[in-house]
Order: structure tokens, then C-alpha cells, then sequence
């Protein structure tokens, strides 16, 4: 069953934070690298945890920052003040 | 003041001494947005909205409307002051250090060209048709939603302009992108595409661009092209491209929103709905051939074929899409294994339509490098080497004759789609020209594919009134039966804006300022 999601961000300091917090957090998730791009792909589900980018960058950071760095996504988005989760199927 | 907000007032105001409660997400998206619509009660509401019914679409619950991403007015503006600050500190950074001269190559710029006469326009029709769009569904989420999307729209019209108006000093084609989209042939293309979804109702038009091209489609033009920008050191381009990315993750949620949102209100939709999904991905993949040109042949530094972008954003992740939609009983759009079959033949089929058109279009086109032929054979094993290669090398040889092959007859265009008949029948014959027609109050309309030819059969009444750039022209309403009047038209200078990047002025300019010498 194809039930890929995705999330692609900017390769700015802070979306290189948000890039490795998901990275832990979605262990299914697969990363690819383009010019000022990175995809990240997961099965069924990815997760953004607020606490694991505000502990990477060093501060709070705020869920909704993620629209600073983000350039693209598909699935379902599930969002709450803690987490932020693409899911399908 | 209604009363859950009172509650809240109140609740504030008891423990003011104490910690106010913070509202949750949820929450605070619900009294900044869904609070804030009523009931209109001196003219019913049937009245007031006139245009959410007559498409035939049936909603029991406006209530029943999700909005994925929480985003309240307020933070709205907050983080796109946050994205304008960071985009126009570049364009600043960009325009005081020449950053025009860091691009790989000058016909590069050519890329930028169709984009801002082609694309840029749309942002703005897009600004109208959210805000028309927002006036006409009754339900306050998909309100709030259209109305962000109409102000993001203007804003990437906006940064599209200021961005490229840096390179407007240096390049030719980019003096009236507004006034050519209104009349040059292949402008139509996108034109046409645009205003069939705004004079269709508010729940087509969500559909058709929200999902069928937002969510289904437009990945394959941000992401790889604007990837491709940064890859060919065009950092303004990079920069209002993925500020603008941003902006339609939420559109793309919009979209994904509208058509789970209709699917679920009553079954009766459903037939509605997939043939606007039918219609949608057609016409969007369609308008998609000129992107296919721009990242097969107009990049100088390449960072995906369009095959392989096709892949990535339609196979794979439309199909885990549509995979997910099918528990609605929604199927694939009609027609996609066409658009599978086309990939390796659809980017060379365009350039060389433009190739052979370039003297009545303002940008340059060329003949691919030896290096670029190369790429274009490994990236295309089964057609390129085959089928197109051999058609430039006879331009080629031409060209060193000083025989560049123009094409002078006017080109017989698809009633539908309005690009000049230059699909093949890929799965036959990929020689042989695809043609279809119907016969309609007496006249014979042509299409370029099944595709097109459905979509007139179904709506032939909105379609003969299509403005086709050839027809125009015949009938003397472009400027003048002559090439030079129709381009005069158009607004074009020739010899300047038009023709072979090897003898533009563009060209001319770039190897001076760079010192660089025509090589090959």
C-alpha cells in the first residue's frame, strides 16, 4: 500500500533544527537533499514535536513558526500546540 | 459578545490575579475565526448567497468543515510580515551586488521570462477569484480560508513583480508581462486555463485549483523549478519561490479540505466532484507542458527531468493521495495513464514548438548543448536519442547554414487547451500527430487529445467561446495580417525580445559582462 507523506523545508538554520527533530522522531523517515531543499518521506505518518525543535534550537519555539521554513507537504495534517502530524491511510 | 467568549471573558477576569488560562490552539482558532461569522437575518441567507447551490453540490453542515492548519488572523500577519522581512532583505542584498551576473548562464533567464508573463498573472487572477470565491460560499471556515489565500495571492503577485523587476533593467521580455497575457499566443494557454475555473461556481473553482492544482499538481512547478533556480545561482527567484511555497502548503490543505469536506456532506456529490477531479488534472497537466520545458531544456544546471519529477509528485505521492481519497469512492483522475505514457515525450515536443516559434515570442530559444543532448538521452533512453535528437540536429545544421529554421504558418490550435496540435499518439505512433474533433451546431471543433475533447463534450456551449490566438489573428483582430503588426501588438520589440538566444542582444550583453566568449 502507498501510503507515503511528506514535508519539505527550506536548508536554513532553523529548518535544519526542525529537519533533524523529525529525523528522531519519525524513525521510518527517509531524508533526500536538493539545491536549498530537503524532502523528508515517511510511511503513514511524520511528526514535527515542539519540544524537540525548541531543544535543538536552544528556545521556545513556537509550532506555528513552521511556516516559515516550510515550502511543501501531503497528507492528512493533525495539529495541535505540541505537535504537528502529517498522516495517511 | 456571544456566550462561549463571554465565558472565557469572565473566566479571565476571576483569576486575573492569579494566571490567566492560556486558550488552546483549538480553541483560539475557533473564536478568532468560526466565531466570527453570523447569520444574516434583514435578507435570508439564500439571498445573500446566491451561488453555492446551483452546481448541484449538497451541504447539510457547514459545521462539518475541518481546517487543518489552525491559523487565526492575527498570526496570520504575524508570520507573513515575518516572510516579507526576510524576502525583501534578500531582494535589497540582491539588487545592490549585481546578483543578476551570479546565474549560470544567460539563457537561464529565459526560464524567468515565462514564468513572470506566464505564471505571475495567474497569481493575481487567483487574488480575484479567492476573494470571489470567499464572497460566495456561505460557510465561515472555507470563508476565512479563501480570504487569506485571495491576500496570499496578491502577495506573490506582488514579490513576483519586485523581484523580477531587478532583472527587467538587464533582459529583454519582461517589460509588459500583464498586457502580453492578455494577448500573445501562447500566454492564452494559461489565461484561458485560469479563467474557465473562475467563471465555473465557487465550489469548481475551489476544486479546480485548491486540489486539482494546488494539491495535485503544483509541487511539480515549485519544487523542482524553484530548486532549480537556487541550483543556477538565481537567489532572488529562490527566495519569493519558496516564500511563496509556504504559503501553499496551507492552499494545498484547502484543497485536500474541500474535497473530503464535499465527499462527506451527501453521496449525491461524488459524481460532481470526480469529474471536476477528471476535468482538473487534465487541464492542469496540460498547462504543466511548459513546465516540463523549463526543467528539461531551459535550466542550464539541472536538478530533476520532468520524468522524474513526474514521478516523484504525481506517481508516487498522488497515488498514496488518491489511494487515501478512494475510501470516498473518489478514483484517480481519468486520462492520468496518458500523462504517464506522454513523460518522455512531452518537454521535447514544447521546446521544439518554441524553437520553431521563437521569432513570435518574447523569449529566446535554442539548440540544447552537446552536454545537455547527453543528459536529455540518459534521462529519456527510449525517445530522445530516437525521436528528438535528430530533429536538432537538422536544426543544427541549418542554423550554421545561417538557414534558422522559423516557422511561418500559424498552427491549428486545441479548442480546450489552446496549445498548438503538437501531441503525438504516444502509445501508436509517437510520430504521428494526435487529433480529435466534434461536430457542434453545425461546426467541427478540434482537440488535441481525449483528454480535451471530453471536457468540450461536456460544457460545448462555454467552450466555442474560447479566444484562440489563431483564429484571432485570421480574423483580424490582433493588429494586422503581418507578422510585424501582430507583434507590434503584442508589444514586442524584434530582433530584441524575440528570435535565437546565439543573435539576441540578451546574449550579446551577457558575454560582455560576464567576459565570458561563446565557446560552443
Amino acid at each position: 500500500m502507498n501510503n507515503n507523506v511528506f514535508i519539505a523545508l527550506q536548508t536554513s538554520d532553523e529548518a535544519r533544527a526542525i529537519i533533524d527533530a523529525i529525523l528522531e522522531d519519525t524513525p521510518a523517515a527517509t531524508r533526500s537533499d536538493f539545491p536549498a531543499m530537503v524532502q523528508i518521506d515517511a510511511p503513514g505518518r511524520l511528526v514535527v514535536r515542539r519540544e524537540s525543535v525548541s531543544e535543538r534550537l536552544g528556545r521556545d519555539w513556537n509550532l506555528q513558526e513552521l511556516h516559515l521554513s516550510l515550502i511543501s507537504l501531503s497528507g492528512n495534517i493533525d495539529e495541535s500546540d505540541d505537535e504537528f502530524c502529517l498522516v495517511r491511510g | 459578545m456571544n456566550k462561549q467568549a463571554s465565558d472565557i471573558a469572565m473566566k479571565g477576569a476571576d483569576t486575573a490575579k492569579t494566571t490567566p488560562r492560556k486558550l488552546g490552539l483549538k480553541e483560539r482558532y475557533n473564536l478568532m475565526t468560526r466565531d466570527l461569522g453570523w447569520d444574516t437575518t434583514y435578507q435570508p441567507m439564500d439571498k445573500v448567497f446566491p451561488f453555492d447551490e446551483f452546481e448541484g453540490i449538497k451541504i447539510h453542515d457547514w459545521e462539518g468543515w475541518q481546517d487543518p492548519f489552525r491559523l487565526t488572523m492575527d498570526a496570520y500577519w504575524k508570520f507573513q510580515g515575518e516572510k516579507e522581512r526576510k524576502l525583501y532583505a534578500i531582494i535589497d542584498a540582491f539588487q545592490q551586488n549585481n546578483g543578476h551576473l551570479n546565474v549560470t548562464d544567460g539563457r537561464y533567464i529565459n526560464a524567468l521570462k515565462l514564468f513572470f508573463q506566464g505564471v505571475s498573472p495567474l497569481e493575481y487572477a487567483a487574488s480575484r477569484g479567492y476573494a470571489l470565491a470567499g464572497r460566495n460560499l456561505r460557510g465561515v471556515g472555507a470563508r476565512v480560508a479563501c480570504q487569506m489565500q485571495a491576500i496570499d495571492e496578491l502577495r506573490h503577485a506582488q514579490t513576483q513583480i519586485h523581484t523580477i523587476s531587478h532583472y527587467n533593467k538587464f533582459f529583454s521580455g519582461l517589460h509588459e508581462n500583464v498586457h502580453m497575457y492578455d494577448r500573445v499566443w501562447y500566454l492564452s494557454v494559461p489565461k484561458s486555463y485560469f479563467e474557465d475555473a473562475m467563471t465555473a461556481g465557487p465550489f469548481e473553482f475551489v476544486t479546480s485549483i485548491s486540489f486539482s492544482f494546488e494539491y495535485v499538481l503544483t509541487n511539480l512547478l515549485f519544487m523542482p523549478f524553484m530548486s532549480g533556480a537556487a541550483f543556477n545561482g538565481d537567489m532572488a527567484t529562490v527566495t519569493f519561490g519558496f516564500s511563496a511555497q509556504s504559503d501553499e502548503s496551507r492552499h494545498m490543505t484547502l484543497g485536500l479540505e474541500i474535497v473530503k469536506f464535499l465527499l462527506e456532506q451527501d453521496p449525491a456529490n461524488l459524481p460532481i466532484v470526480q469529474r471536476w477531479i477528471d476535468k482538473w488534472f487534465w487541464r492542469g497537466y496540460r498547462l504543466l507542458a511548459l513546465v516540463a520545458m523549463m526543467m528539461d531544456y531551459m535550466l542550464p544546471k539541472r536538478v530533476m527531468s520532468w520524468s522524474e519529477a513526474w514521478e516523484i509528485y504525481f506517481e508516487k505521492n498522488g497515488g498514496a493521495l488518491f489511494e487515501d481519497l478512494s475510501r470516498y469512492g473518489v478514483r484517480m483522475p481519468k486520462y492520468h495513464e496518458v500523462a504517464q505514457k506522454e513523460k518522455a515525450h512531452l518537454s521535447h515536443q514544447i521546446w521544439s514548438t518554441f524553437y520553431n516559434y521563437s521569432h513570435a515570442a518574447a523569449l529566446h530559444t535554442w539548440i540544447p548543448k552537446d552536454s545537455e543532448k547527453d543528459w536529455l538521452s540518459e534521462k529519456y533512453p527510449d525517445t530522445f536519442d530516437k525521436l528528438y535528437r535528430p530533429r536538432f540536429k537538422h536544426w543544427e545544421d541549418l542554423a550554421k547554414k545561417d538557414e534558422r529554421w522559423f516557422n511561418d504558418g500559424l498552427p491549428m490550435l486545441c479548442q480546450v487547451c489552446q496549445i498548438p496540435m503538437v501531441f503525438t499518439e504516444v502509445d501508436t505512433d509517437p510520430t504521428r500527430i494526435s487529433f480529435r474533433e466534434s461536430d457542434y451546431k453545425g461546426a467541427k471543433y478540434h482537440f488535441c487529445s481525449d483528454g480535451c475533447k471530453d471536457i468540450f463534450d461536456y460544457e460545448p456551449e462555454k467552450y466555442v467561446q474560447a479566444w484562440l490566438p489563431v483564429h484571432q489573428i485570421f480574423q483580424g483582430n490582433c493588429g494586422g495580417a503581418t507578422l510585424p503588426e501582430v507583434l507590434a501588438w503584442y508589444h514586442f520589440e524584434p530582433g530584441v525580445d524575440n528570435g535565437d538566444y546565439d543573435l539576441s542582444p540578451d546574449r550579446a550583453n551577457w558575454d560582455r559582462w560576464t567576459g565570458t566568449r561563446a565557446a560552443d
